[in-house]
């Protein structure tokens, strides 16, 4: 039998402060990029022409005209702020983006006439191939107004607190509220440090993003539970040991899964980045950097916040226990399944 | 485990595995050898897997219906018609105004005798829509009296103008032939916005120009001196309004309009030589008959024109027919105008009485021509439509797609396999089992949903690939971990599948839960990833679970088992 990581015996939760820390610097880091980007006029996030409006016309040319004479033809006929980019994956081709003008503007029209220079469009319907007489082809073109643009923001945050809100539901419906609130701001934290990323390398966020990201909170949120699937039935096994015994053990038999499994999942995300071309270069990178996180912040943000706050209601509840010596009123606070355990462990120190 | 049991389990699995293999790769025709044949399958899958617009190329667009214009129209209409009414009852109107701000619509009147506004608003609402107290409501304050369009109101009518324009664009759709379009509200309700779809459209610049075409298509009379006197037009605006003599305003029962002959042959709209300048002329309000009288509109070669002059001609149904005989019966050699869309287009007196048909001169290019009488066959817009969102795939940018994205995937998969084999050894072969069979029956699954395959759809895939194996991976381990602890073959087996399944449940729920969020509220390319994400996980349970343990049951069956290759 071939393993790794069998039988480790790490204190994790001892690290909890060196954990949080690091998350808070990154998130920090991801904030303040957007900040200070906002504050020195530029812009914190590199929005795609589906959340600020715009047009991307994607062009195959014959003989493709360096960036620079593409961006003078374009100038010339009017797209002043237009951005030439190369795709890395076919050097025949390039995207053109013209950034949102006044009502009436037409960006595909001004790009069609700066590509006019170079020559012919080849007809409708037929290939670049097939036309000698073309030097060029529009192969796609991405055209949002600044309403839809708005629109499809305003949805895809919508969407996304949408989703968190529905797993916090129901992980505090199969586990407890706290366990689940601690799910959620350990997937809030993914999210934070990825955009943080994409302020920072300043990677564009297109609807695909948004949809990696998406899928980031659902894998999160996947390996968070694969913790607490384990510390629940830790306690339902070890009734003596402490929370924070039962929450190290459980990370330390669980570890070797998260490895493997989240390496498998990190190696078909880097088989993306590498060959899923350049459409999918962003969405590929969100889930890169958020596979990353998504793992690290199950052991180091979400189990630590669990069990700090269990502690925290556990101490609150004996302190009741004491006061009022009747264990029914316990009740009132936190939730009956903590109140119950707070009687089992309140003869005992927290760890 | 009984052998019974191993036997149903084994009986379900092949009836799945062949049932999906058939959905993914046969036809849906009788088969023959030739299906069969690798060109064959090829040809099946591509007919079989529903493609979206980013992989198979095609245009997409969102367009809003501007319904504030309709409502606005409406009001503006109302007010001349209820000065009208006013003043054909004999009372005197002093002013009033028209207000159309988005979500405020109001008609005001300004009585000359104030003591008079019951009687007047009697005389209004008698005549004409504002009587109608669901749309309107009435207020009077001093010697004003007002009705304003109700919020539920400007709803309605706005959701009705929505289905109206989409009824249009869709006849509009169908005359121009083509293939397969997808066309639907768009949005929340209130948005009033229409998605069109058309795969294989490359250059949906023509598309786009007949559907905004509005069309309002209106006979007017055009206030001049009779023929032989040319018509009167105006140099500006200004001095067209200062020939009313009525202190600069316009008066209700008149319109003042631009007068433009269409000359769609200029290649510069702005070349002073090609095309005649812009003059103003006053018609009468209201028109004499307005588009949807039409019954039949056509483009024909100019008579007298050059050889690739066209205008077009068009004919009345029988109310609007009389109506019009009418009128030009008793206005021969006076000036006629035809406007389109608010600009005037051709001017030309009436020789004799005509019934029921007209031409709509200038010189329109075959093309232009015939698009504009299809536009007017459709009928008109209640409003104006303006594109939000315009995406166009070409069908080689969408090869390149899936050409990268089927690459990925193959390579995730390579590498996921190649791990487990050498990881969990004999084990791993279970895995890779469990994770081919998820791979066809998921494509099975996407068939049988009708969902349609998008790049963000190839990129649920791969993450399915991932997330398949880290249920083996959760099960294998778990089962490591029994047999670590001392457990029996058998025992541990059963253990680790019972304890990581609860496992297994609540990974697989989450994702679920926010992928059908994504499913549900998000748009194109995000649904097609929500959607092969939510198929595959659902379908990982069976292959990934139940079908692995089936091949651990027959394993143990078939000897005792001392040791487990894991």
């Amino acid at each position: 039998m071939f393993q790794i990581l069998h039988d480790v015996n790490i204190d994790w939760l001892r690290h909890r402060r060196w954990f949080i820390g690091a998350s808070v610097v990154l998130m920090l880091a991801g904030l303040g990029s957007a900040v200070i980007r906002q504050a020195t006029g530029r812009q914190p996030f590199n929005l795609g022409v589906d959340f600020k409006g715009g047009t991307v016309v994607t062009a195959r040319f014959r003989q493709k005209p360096s960036d620079d004479a593409i961006r003078n033809a374009l100038t010339e006929k009017g797209a002043r702020d237009a951005v030439v980019q190369p795709v890395t994956d076919r050097p025949d081709t390039v995207l053109i983006k013209v950034p949102l003008e006044g009502e009436g503007q037409d960006g595909r029209k001004k790009v069609k006439d700066a590509l006019n220079t170079f020559g012919a469009e080849s007809a409708p319907g037929t290939e670049l191939e097939a036309d000698q007489n073309a030097a060029y082809k529009i192969i796609g073109t991405d055209a949002v107004g600044a309403v839809a643009g708005a629109q499809l923001r305003n949805k895809a945050i919508a969407v996304t607190l949408a989703a968190l809100v529905g797993i916090l539901v129901y992980i505090a419906f199969r586990f407890e509220w706290t366990y689940g609130a601690a799910a959620v701001i350990a997937v809030f934290h993914d999210v934070l440090v990825t955009l943080g990323f994409f302020s920072i390398f300043q990677w564009e966020i297109s609807l695909t993003v948004i949809a990696a990201l998406l899928t980031l909170v659902g894998f999160s949120v996947n390996d968070t539970i694969v913790v607490f699937d384990r510390i629940r039935e830790n306690r339902k096994l070890h009734r003596r040991d402490s929370l924070y015994k039962v929450t190290n053990d459980s990370i330390n038999q669980t570890l070797s899964r998260t490895v493997i499994a989240n390496g498998l999942v990190f190696l078909s995300v880097f088989a993306l980045v590498l060959f899923g071309g350049d459409v999918l270069r962003h969405f590929s990178l969100a889930l890169f950097v958020g596979v990353i996180f998504g793992t690290y912040s199950s052991i180091a943000v979400a189990s630590p916040i669990m069990v700090w706050w269990e502690q925290r209601l556990e101490a609150a509840n004996r302190e009741m226990a004491l006061s009022f010596n009747q264990p029914r009123v316990m009740k009132a606070t936190g939730t009956a399944k903590s109140a119950k355990r707070s009687l089992r462990d309140a003869s005992k120190p927290l760890h | 485990m009984k052998k019974k049991n191993l036997l149903t389990r084994v009986i379900i699995i092949a009836i799945v595995t062949v049932v999906g293999i058939y959905l993914v790769i046969g036809p849906r025709h009788r088969p023959s050898l030739k299906d069969f044949t690798w060109s064959g399958i090829k040809q099946t899958l591509k007919s079989n897997i529903h493609l979206g617009l980013d992989l198979q190329g095609g245009s997409h667009l969102v367009m809003r219906v501007k319904t504030e214009e309709y409502l606005k129209r409406l009001t503006e209409e109302n007010y001349t018609a209820a000065q009208n009414a006013a003043k054909d009852a004999g009372f005197e109107i002093k002013g009033g105004q028209a207000n159309a701000s988005p979500g405020n619509y109001r008609v005001a009147l300004q009585l000359a005798d104030p003591s008079k506004a019951t009687e007047v608003k009697e005389a209004v609402q008698k005549k004409i829509e504002l009587g109608d107290s669901n749309v309107w409501s009435y207020a009077s304050s001093g010697d004003t009296i007002s009705w304003t369009m109700t919020q539920s109101a400007q709803r309605t009518l706005s959701d009705n103008a929505t289905t109206q324009a989409l009824n249009i664009i869709d006849s509009r759709i169908n005359a121009l032939g083509i293939a397969e379009p997808t066309l639907q509200t768009h949005g929340a309700q209130s948005s009033h916005q229409i998605l069109l779809q058309m795969p294989g459209v490359q250059d949906p610049e023509r598309v786009k120009r007949i559907l905004q075409g509005e069309s309002r298509l209106e006979l007017v009379h055009v206030i001049s001196p009779p023929s032989p006197a040319p018509h009167t037009t105006y140099a500006t605006e200004a001095e067209a309004i200062a020939s009313l003599g009525s202190a600069g305003t316009v008066p209700p029962n008149r319109r003042v309009l631009p007068y433009q002959e269409r000359n769609d042959k200029t290649a510069d709209a702005n070349d002073p030589n090609q095309q005649k300048p812009k003059q103003w002329v006053v018609v009468e309000l209201p028109a004499i008959i307005d588009g949807s009288e039409l019954r039949n509109a056509s483009a024909i070669p100019a008579q007298g024109g050059r050889a690739d002059d066209y205008e077009i001609n068009f004919s009345l149904k029988k109310a609007g027919a009389e109506k019009f005989g009418a009128w030009t019966g008793s206005h021969i050699n006076e000036y006629m105008g035809v406007v389109l869309n608010g600009e005037v287009k051709s001017i030309a007196y009436i020789r004799s009485q005509i019934f029921d048909s007209g031409q709509i001169t200038g010189r329109f290019t075959k093309q232009s021509a015939e698009d504009l009488a299809l536009t007017l066959r459709s009928g008109a817009l209640p409003a104006p439509i303006e594109y939000l969102e315009e995406r166009t795939v070409g069908p080689s940018l969408g090869q390149d797609s899936i050409r990268a994205g089927v690459r990925a995937s193959l390579v995730g998969l390579a590498l996921v396999v190649v791990f487990m084999l050498f990881y969990y050894r004999g084990s791993g072969v279970n895995a890779v089992v469990a994770l081919l069979l998820n791979m066809i029956l998921m494509l099975a699954g996407l068939i049988v949903f009708g969902a349609t395959l998008t790049l963000p759809g190839i990129a649920g895939i791969i993450l399915t690939i991932g997330m398949a194996v880290d249920s083996n991976v959760l099960i294998f381990e778990r089962i490591r971990e029994e047999l670590r602890s001392g457990k029996t073959v058998p025992s541990a087996v059963d253990l680790g599948f019972d304890r990581a399944f609860i496992t297994i449940i609540d990974t697989h729920v989450t994702t679920i839960i926010s992928s059908l969020f994504l499913f549900v509220f998000g748009t194109g390319p995000i649904r097609g990833f929500a959607v092969t994400l939510v198929i595959g996980l659902l379908i990982n349970l069976f292959s990934a679970v139940y079908v692995s343990r089936t091949i651990f049951i027959w394993l143990l069956s078939r000897k005792k088992m001392e040791t487990l290759s894991i």
